[in-house]
């Protein structure tokens, strides 16, 4: 199915990578930081987009699960909470210009990694067509070969995460 | 989706090119899936005016056409003729993206609801999640909405139900893996036809119970309506809203609670699941429309029925009881299954009625303990409670819930 | 299909994006936010790799889903960080938290 010359795959890449870059952008450049919040989510939804493309679905449904389900709205919370609105200054360093220059160096120096073979070519243009599926991934999170000792200790972290949390968020509470 | 691809054959043999023919089929299959909901609305909103005015001993629309049938249509062209209105100092572009995200995140669910056995949205292997993830973006629009009104009741009334959204979904997720692991799958699809032996809700009863919930507070409505507690917070998040944007949200909150109806239906109750399906497959919709509307009339039971609870009594209602007994729930369950796969229960054929009956009695049994041991602790709190409150010397105790 | 070495474009400039924001920026809650954009950099490709290189073996998702799992952590740990700091200090911008520098 070629429309225009165009296929759909080629289209939704694109629109993905406008919605990813653009908000990414917003991110960056925005000086109202709920609006920067709402970019980011525009953002990461552009990622999930992307990640449909590759055929790993379960990542999509969790990154708008995690990231905008609660990581965006987490942020504004604490953009809220913050009143990082009322007492807006600068938004940028005084060397934000050093960055800039240090940022699009470190791109152009991965886009030459990436685009031109200088570290050896990558792999071919077309993904294999044999794809493993979800299935196969949650096999392999409790599989004693594979990655149970990792998705164990990533189990602990979220839950230390989560005590952590509210530990530090309540107990200047009682201080004050 | 087997009437999309028949369509698009269709125009291929009528000469339209083979990529456009796609296209425009799977566009109208779109549409169809989402319109289909939106016309459903309009005819709920009649239903649940008549029904609450039941319930409080009135008659409810009656002006407007037979029965008053016409009254949505009415409400339509003055919402449509009202002025839209944007309040100073609003953060335009959010506070216009707001409602069109609250109508999308119902919508979007009902792109992977089996409606009938052969038309479905699209089945997609992770469907479960994808309903879980999908209903974030309705948190996401309420807080837009409350931030960029430029208004205080509509942001605490945002903050309010961030809060509420957020902590039920954890007993809505940990009930909704219950279904999965019964029908080991996630999609939809697959869910509905693991039950082609028996339903669900019988095997699963206190998921169901929990979901329903669970639901019920994703809706926002009573006993969970404190988001737009009139007498604390004016109108809550959508207090600047007036117009067509108002009537989003005011959509998607009534397509959100026929929709949980639907979701009620497919994932306990059968789905489309009933007979004569395999000769006339269109005839599951109206199985399916028929147990979601059994669903959907206990919702507007419960709501015209119970009081508005406090925020505080809501928190800890869910994080008190709710996610304890649905995480004792899943591993019940879990157990369960395990001890009727090595007790060799399980259904040789699944979509045997008879011999899913030993199965099914096991994990209603544990249901069933499970619920008479979380009447006990119940009973046992209260008692200490009415203890406590006798050694206080008051008489007539009032309590919050859990306090 | 779209080559490998698009998604690895797109990677490399949202990363860049991301340590931009993080360099550049003032307010710490910003800051975090151009941390989540390269976690996600990284993320597309862990699995733009995996579905190019090998797509039948799930490290490379697996991998993807645990960063997932670290940035939801660190986006908890760190926005509570910031609100304790916020109430300390009146301030979320990163220099004003200077206690311990001289």
């Amino acid at each position: 199915m070629v429309i225009g010359g165009i296929t759909p795959e080629a289209f939704a890449f694109g629109l993905f990578t406008i919605l990813t870059l653009g908000g990414a952008l917003g991110v960056a450049l925005n000086r109202n930081l709920v609006r920067g919040a709402v970019w980011l989510i525009v953002s990461l939804f552009g990622m999930a987009g992307l990640f449909v493309l590759l055929s790993a679905p379960f990542l999509a449904a969790v990154q708008v699960l995690v990231y905008i389900g609660a990581i965006g709205i987490l942020i504004t919370f604490a953009v809220m909470l913050t009143r990082s609105m009322t007492n807006l200054r600068e938004r940028f360093t005084n060397q934000w210009w050093m960055s800039a220059i240090v940022a699009g160096l470190f791109f152009l120096f991965l886009l030459l990694g990436v685009v031109a073979p200088v570290w050896g070519s990558l792999s071919p243009d077309q993904a294999p067509a044999i794809v493993g599926t979800t299935e196969q991934l949650g096999v392999s999170f409790v599989d004693g070969n594979q990655f149970v000792l990792p998705f164990e200790v990533v189990s602990l972290l979220l839950t230390a995460a989560i005590i952590g949390a509210i530990v530090i968020a309540r107990h200047q509470e009682e201080e004050e | 989706m087997d009437c999309i691809n028949n369509l698009s054959l269709c125009l291929r043999h009528s000469g339209v090119d083979a990529g456009l023919a796609e296209f425009v089929s799977i566009f109208l299959g779109v549409v169809l899936v989402a319109t289909f909901p939106l016309l459903v609305t309009i005819l709920l909103i009649w239903v649940e005016r008549k029904f609450a005015a039941r319930i409080q001993d009135r008659i409810g629309p009656n002006r407007v056409g037979p029965f008053g049938l016409l009254q949505p249509l009415a409400d339509v062209v003055k919402l449509l003729t009202k002025e839209n209105i944007t309040p100073t100092g609003a953060d335009r572009p959010i506070y216009n993206l707001a409602p069109p995200f609250m109508v999308a995140a119902v919508l979007l669910i009902w792109a992977v609801i089996p409606l009938s056995p052969i038309h479905y949205g699209v089945d997609l292997e992770i469907g479960a999640l994808y309903f879980v993830a999908v209903a974030s973006i309705g948190t996401l629009s309420v807080l837009m909405a409350g931030w960029a009104s430029n208004n205080k009741y509509a942001l605490l009334g945002a903050f309010r139900v961030v809060a509420l959204l957020i902590s039920y979904e954890v007993p809505l997720a940990l009930a909704l893996i219950v279904p999965v692991m019964l029908a080991n799958s996630m999609s939809m699809v697959g869910i509905t036809e693991a039950q082609w032996g028996m339903w669900f809700v019988f095997m699963a009863p206190i998921a169901a119970f929990l979901f329903f919930i669970g639901s019920q507070a994703e809706t926002g409505r009573a006993p969970f309506d404190l988001i737009e507690a009139e007498s604390e917070l004016t109108a809550g998040f959508n207090t600047e809203y007036s117009g067509m944007k108002f009537a989003m949200f005011f959509a998607g909150e009534f397509m959100h609670v026929f929709t949980n109806g639907v979701l009620m239906a497919v994932l306990f109750t059968g789905g489309w699941i009933g007979p004569f399906v395999g000769e006339l497959p269109l005839i599951g919709l109206v199985w399916l429309m028929a147990k979601a509307s059994v669903w959907y009339i206990i919702a507007l039971w419960v709501r015209n029925t119970l009081p508005r609870l406090r925020i505080d009594q809501v928190m800890l209602f869910n994080w008190q009881f709710l996610v304890p007994l649905s995480i004792v729930n899943l591993l019940v369950t879990a157990f369960l299954l395990q001890v009727i796969k090595m007790a060799g229960l399980t259904p040789a054929d699944p979509g045997n009625f008879v011999q899913n009956i030993p199965q099914t009695l096991v994990l209603l049994v544990g249901n069933l303990v499970e619920f008479g041991g979380v009447l006990i602790m119940l009973r046992n709190r209260g008692r200490r409670e009415r203890i406590a409150d006798a050694a206080k010397g008051l008489s007539a105790p009032v309590h919050a819930v859990g306090d | 299909m779209v080559p490998l070495w698009m998604y690895l474009a797109v990677g490399a400039a949202l990363f860049c994006i991301g340590a931009y924001t993080v360099l550049s920026r003032k307010n710490a809650i910003a800051i975090l936010m151009g941390i989540e954009l390269m976690l996600n950099a990284v993320n597309l490709n862990l699995v733009g790799f995996w579905r190019y290189q090998a797509p039948e073996n799930m490290s490379g998702q697996a991998f993807a889903a645990f960063v997932l799992v670290i940035a939801a952590a660190e986006a908890a740990v760190g926005l509570a960080i910031i609100i304790a700091v916020y109430r300390s200090r009146r301030s979320v911008v990163v220099e004003d938290v200077d206690l311990l520098r001289w």
